[in-house]
């Protein structure tokens, strides 16, 4: 109703301006201006944080690694935008970046009233609380009357709201914009605990003054699938997403890694065949080529490689595989069949 | 020769593009279309964006559950209420600011600027260091001080300041005793009410009297009585109904009584200074306006200084003052905003902040959000309106 | 025999000095603090508050500050910290900018400084041709400094612009992209046609009436929305345009002062030559306006500068940005008072300079009236 009284007013003064702008799909856009912008979080370390230098590192900015390597041929060829956790749906609504993998929740509300699409789940997590050991607390549902530290806008936020309800539990929720100010003020004593998904617990718990003197909670209060996020409506681009996290994790079932990659070419597996483009033609029913997974495996590595080296147990963040193993080893990364 | 010719030929009419009146059509036209495109361009373009990407639209999500918690709540909210509630909470929370806010940014203000003008040369100057240095220093830049800085050097609520013994102040906030009112306070409440329709009543009878007849009656003392007076009978009548309930140590924190956040306590009181520094200088460029003339016939009529303060100088200051100091409480209220920087739950952290960051809806949430802001200034200055008729209808 | 036999004729007795207790520094010490009892009160008042507050102040700033060293360690905590400031101190003037590229900065610093440096002189000429200069050519040159993509320089993307260099930037470019639109605004609403005022009146107190807070929410999250699609907009862009709307709303009610402070007299006369309006205007009426709110456009300026601190909130990294950022890294948790006050240094310097220059402007520009 209201869309035909605009493009009534719209169309003498506008026609021409509106017709301009209709973009191709984003593997094309990303084909054609030969980088992906990739939207990040501001610092979170293991998951995506810049070094001194201003490099990037982290699980989430390997994926955005792998997929240069898969799209473009060259894993370096990522740009990177840091993002609050508030602006992070517009940047990608309204294509500023092209993927987010920015450790995201997939929740229903969120696939589907904020016009984004889930491309799978890279960290399976949940959430923990995290308190100075001088406090005494042992677990969670001591927390009466607390103050807790949390940043605006999470399913943080909403899950803990949940927790405390249903133990009947009083508390006091101290909301920050940003990751940082919220951890200073957990630092500095503003709260009794700091709660966030148990793999930022870890990761926040490094970046404290005192990281021994702390304390994490061992329930986990929630489901927190993490995974890389696109746009609705771009199947295409989702597809490409969706299958390059199967591709890490089924090189890692079949023993491919960056090492092995190219001997792997010559298996007899028709699994490892298919999967390294010696047989049948993935890539191209992708709109890529035939090497689609060998070069994100090779340049980035399979899903062990990247857990291990960002936040596996030799990492400063020390987490055990758990629910992140594969399916076969007691874990939930299942890849749905590559044929 | 080329005078005459043209005294002599008829005025020709100007060609249509020349005459005023089409180009007064011709302008506005082209204005309101421009304006009418580039808002439909942008309506048509948020519609499409949002309608291709699934994004959800419309003043629904007002219904439907928050789900979160809020730390400081004037209106009863709990996680099960809704986004609407969660919009009154933060409304409620910036016109609280606002209110504490603007108390004491006036009361210090007149100081500061009286101060200013003081002949003690050095009140005045401390008065003017002051005044330069906290208006030129950014608002959010204080009030990080004041938060960052100064109030999370206090101690952990086990080690807090103890005064009086009923407030604690520890880095958790400002712990009061809360008034607990029980049965029979609605009476203490009505003759509080009672007491100050007789105090304007007698105020106004003893104008009146004086108008006419030219009789002083001294209303000060005799209100005071009344004010103070009927409602402590009151309560001694219906059986001191009201109690104080003291904030105790529990477990981590303190429990009972009544808590004013660090966040809070940080947001007024930089508020409030920076404001007063501002209306400092408008209180001193009100008195500063008045003549002298005035206070020395006011004299030379006889009148006391503290009667030509109260009866010539400040009515005529404040002719001067009001204006400006509408529009500062206008900053203030709009200042309050900055709020969600140190964490503390007003309008624009509640609602464009969570609420927003949960729904997802940006534009009907910012939308709202300015409508608020704008309605309230709309207010101030339909209210700052008023008042300048009504002072210029006494100027004649 | 005595001084009293001494008889003067009317007229010819000399001037006797005041009395002692009315010159000199006891008698302005008595005039100005000791007048009454009141005063010598409220007088040791504020002395008892000045012995409070700075003895401690100068005590924590200088002599037991430390100033060497270039870890955390270095600092014994009895005063400031001021190696906090040294070691983060590139990031608070420049950001993430890299600093192989830091000359071009300092380079377009030079030029602006160069230009502006005649513009205090009253003897040098040709000031028109400067002015015009630093208003219409410069920007492009810093844009060309400061993003690159010209002439072979590497670009430096606008999320490593940082630190005072991007709050002088929004600042900058908020108040000269603001002038124009807001002197277009000052004339809607000071126009007899009814559309165009009640359009420009429309626009003006819809921006002054809501907190620049919200104008830039609306920034960062609307305007992406608002823009066809397949177009993006960089997000320090964004945020000027918030910026430059906000200010330009300010902005035409200060020129608007200046527009009603000319006589109507101008005008008529301006009229009466034949002038259309567009020539009233530009030839007779804004220069005069102008000149009369340059101080009124230096304020609104300062008030700018102040309100770019808010662009933190929508994780834009400007001065204060970088100073909370170093202020909440793990390493330097606990030094945020010497970043907060070396900041608000660094503000109160330039607020209450251009504050100063816009006083003596004032008393200038009052002269020649």
């Amino acid at each position: 109703m209201i869309r035909t009284i605009f493009y009534a007013l719209t169309a003498a003064a506008t026609a021409g301006l509106v017709a301009s702008a209709a973009s191709a799909g984003t593997l094309d856009d990303v084909k054609k201006k030969g980088f992906i912008q990739c939207g990040v979080s501001e610092g979170l370390p293991g998951f995506s944080a810049p070094d001194t230098a201003g490099n990037w590192t982290g699980l989430d900015v390997d994926f955005c690694k792998a997929l240069a390597a898969a799209v473009l041929g060259d894993a370096s060829k990522v740009k990177y935008s840091p993002l609050s956790a508030k602006v992070r749906f517009t940047a990608l609504q309204s294509g500023e970046i092209d993927l987010l993998s920015r450790n995201t929740t997939w929740t229903l509300v969120r696939d589907t009233s904020l016009g984004l699409n889930f491309a799978g789940v890279m960290f399976y997590d949940g959430q923990g609380f995290m308190v100075p050991k001088k406090l005494g607390v042992k677990s969670a549902k001591e927390l009466k009357g607390a103050s807790v530290c949390v940043q605006i806008g999470t399913t943080t936020e909403l899950n803990m709201a949940d927790f405390f309800r249903a133990n009947k539990l009083d508390y006091k929720p101290v909301v920050f914009e940003k990751a940082d100010e919220t951890l200073a003020a957990y630092d500095t004593g503003r709260c009794d605990a700091f709660t966030t998904d148990a793999s930022g617990l870890a990761a926040y718990r490094i970046k404290l003054k005192d990281p021994q003197g702390h304390l994490i909670l061992p329930e986990l209060i929630s489901k927190e699938p993490l995974g890389p996020v696109v746009r609705h409506g771009d199947d295409q681009w989702l597809d490409v997403n969706r299958w390059l996290i199967y591709a890490l994790l089924e090189a890692e079932e079949l023993g491919v890694d960056s090492k092995n990659v190219d001997e792997q070419k010559k298996s007899a597996n028709p699994n490892t065949k298919r999967l390294l483009g010696v047989e049948g033609d993935m890539g191209k029913n992708l709109g890529l080529d035939n090497d689609w997974a060998v070069r994100p495996i090779k340049q980035v590595g399979n899903y062990a490689e990247i857990f291990d080296r960002n936040v596996g147990p030799k990492t400063t963040l020390g987490l055990e595989r758990g629910t992140n193993a594969l399916w076969n080893k007691g874990g939930l990364m299942y890849s749905m069949p590559i044929r | 020769m080329a005078v005459e010719r043209v005294a002599e030929r008829a005025p020709a009419r100007p060609p249509v593009w020349n005459d005023p009146r089409f180009r007064a059509i011709f302008f506005q036209a082209l204005v309101l279309a421009l304006v009418i495109g580039v808002g439909a361009y942008l309506v048509n373009n948020t519609l499409t964006n949002m309608e291709k990407r699934g994004i959800a639209s419309g003043f629904g999500f007002l219904g439907t559950t928050a789900g979160f918690s809020i730390s400081t709540t004037l209106v009863p909210y709990t996680e099960e209420s809704t986004y609407g509630r969660a919009f009154l909470v933060g409304l409620a929370n910036t016109l609280l600011v606002s209110v504490i806010g603007v108390f004491f940014a006036t009361i210090l203000g007149f100081i500061v600027g009286i101060a200013r003008l003081s002949r003690n040369w050095l009140v005045a100057k401390l008065a003017a260091v002051y005044i330069e240095t906290l208006r030129n220093i950014p608002l959010l830049l204080q009030i990080f001080f004041w938060y960052f800085a100064v109030l999370r050097n206090l101690p952990s609520p086990r080690q807090s300041f103890i005064l009086f013994d009923i407030f604690y102040l520890n880095i958790r906030g400002l712990n009061t005793p809360a008034p607990v009112f029980e049965e029979g306070f609605g009476w203490v409440l009505l003759s509080a009410v009672v007491a100050v329709a007789a105090a304007v009543s007698i105020v106004r009878w003893a104008r009146r009297r004086r108008e006419e007849t030219g009789r002083p009656f001294h209303t000060v003392y005799t209100s005071l009585a009344i004010l103070f007076g009927l409602p402590t009978l009151a309560t001694l009548l219906a059986g001191s109904p009201l109690h104080w309930e003291y904030a105790v140590l529990e477990g981590f924190n303190f429990q009972g009584g009544m808590v004013m956040s660090p966040e809070l306590v940080a947001l007024v009181f930089s508020l409030s200074t920076y404001t007063a520094s501002f209306i400092g200088e408008i209180v001193r460029a009100g008195i500063m306006a008045v003549n002298r003339g005035q206070t020395e016939a006011a004299y030379a009529v006889g009148l006391s200084p503290g009667l030509t303060l109260r009866l010539v100088v400040i009515p005529q200051a404040l002719r001067v003052i009001i204006p400006p100091l509408t529009s500062q409480y206008l900053n203030l209220t709009k200042n309050s905003s900055l709020a969600s920087a140190i964490a503390y739950p007003d309008l624009v952290l509640v609602f464009a902040g969570t609420v927003l960051n949960q729904t997802g809806q940006a534009v009907e949430i910012i939308a709202i959000t300015m409508a608020v802001y704008l309605t309230i200034s709309l207010l101030i200055s339909m209210f700052m309106n008023w008042y300048n008729r009504k002072m210029a209808l006494v100027e004649r | 025999m005595n001084d009293r036999a001494q008889t003067y004729l009317p007229g010819t007795h000399p001037d006797l000095p005041p009395p002692p207790s009315m010159v000199g520094v006891y008698g302005w010490l008595r005039a100005n603090l000791f007048s009454s009892p009141v005063n010598v009160i409220l007088t040791l008042l504020a002395a008892y508050i000045i012995y409070l507050a700075f003895p401690p102040l100068i005590q924590w700033v200088f002599i037991n500050a430390d100033w060497q060293g270039d870890t955390r360690e270095a600092c014994r905590r009895e005063g400031a910290c001021w190696v906090f400031v040294k070691v983060w101190l590139r990031q608070f003037m420049y950001g993430r900018y890299p600093s192989t590229e830091i000359w071009r900065i300092n380079t377009a610093y030079a030029i602006l400084a160069l230009g502006m440096i005649p513009m205090f002189i009253p003897r040098v000429r040709g000031k028109a041709w400067i002015a015009a200069f630093l208003l219409f050519g410069y920007p492009v040159v810093a844009y060309y400094l400061f993003y690159g993509s010209a002439f072979g320089q590497v670009v430096v993307e606008t999320p490593l612009w940082g630190g005072l260099f991007l709050t002088l930037v929004i600042a900058s470019v908020g108040i000269v992209g603001s002038l124009p639109i807001g002197i277009v605004l000052a004339l809607g609403r000071r126009s007899r046609l009814p559309i165009i005022q009640s359009v420009s009146i429309a626009f003006i107190e819809i921006w002054r009436g809501v907190p620049l807070i919200t104008v830039l929410f609306m920034a960062s999250v609307m305007f992406p929305l608002f823009m066809p699609e397949g177009l993006t907009i960089d997000r320090l862009a964004r945020a000027l345009v918030g910026v430059m709307l906000f200010s330009a709303a300010y902005m035409a009610e200060v020129v608007r002062g200046g527009l009603q402070a000319i006589p109507k007299g101008q005008y008529e006369a301006a009229q009466a030559l034949g002038l259309n309006y567009g020539k009233m205007m530009a030839l007779i009426i804004l220069p005069q306006a102008l000149k009369l709110v340059i101080p009124g456009i230096v304020n609104t300026f300062i008030g700018l500068f102040k309100d770019t601190t808010l662009v933190l909130i929508i994780g834009l990294m400007d001065f204060l940005g970088t100073i909370q950022s170093a202020g909440t890294n793990p390493q330097w948790l606990g030094f945020a008072i010497e970043g907060y006050v070396f900041s608000a240094l660094v503000f109160w310097v330039f607020c209450f300079g251009m504050s100063r220059y816009s006083q003596h402007l004032e008393r200038k520009l009052r002269t020649t009236h």
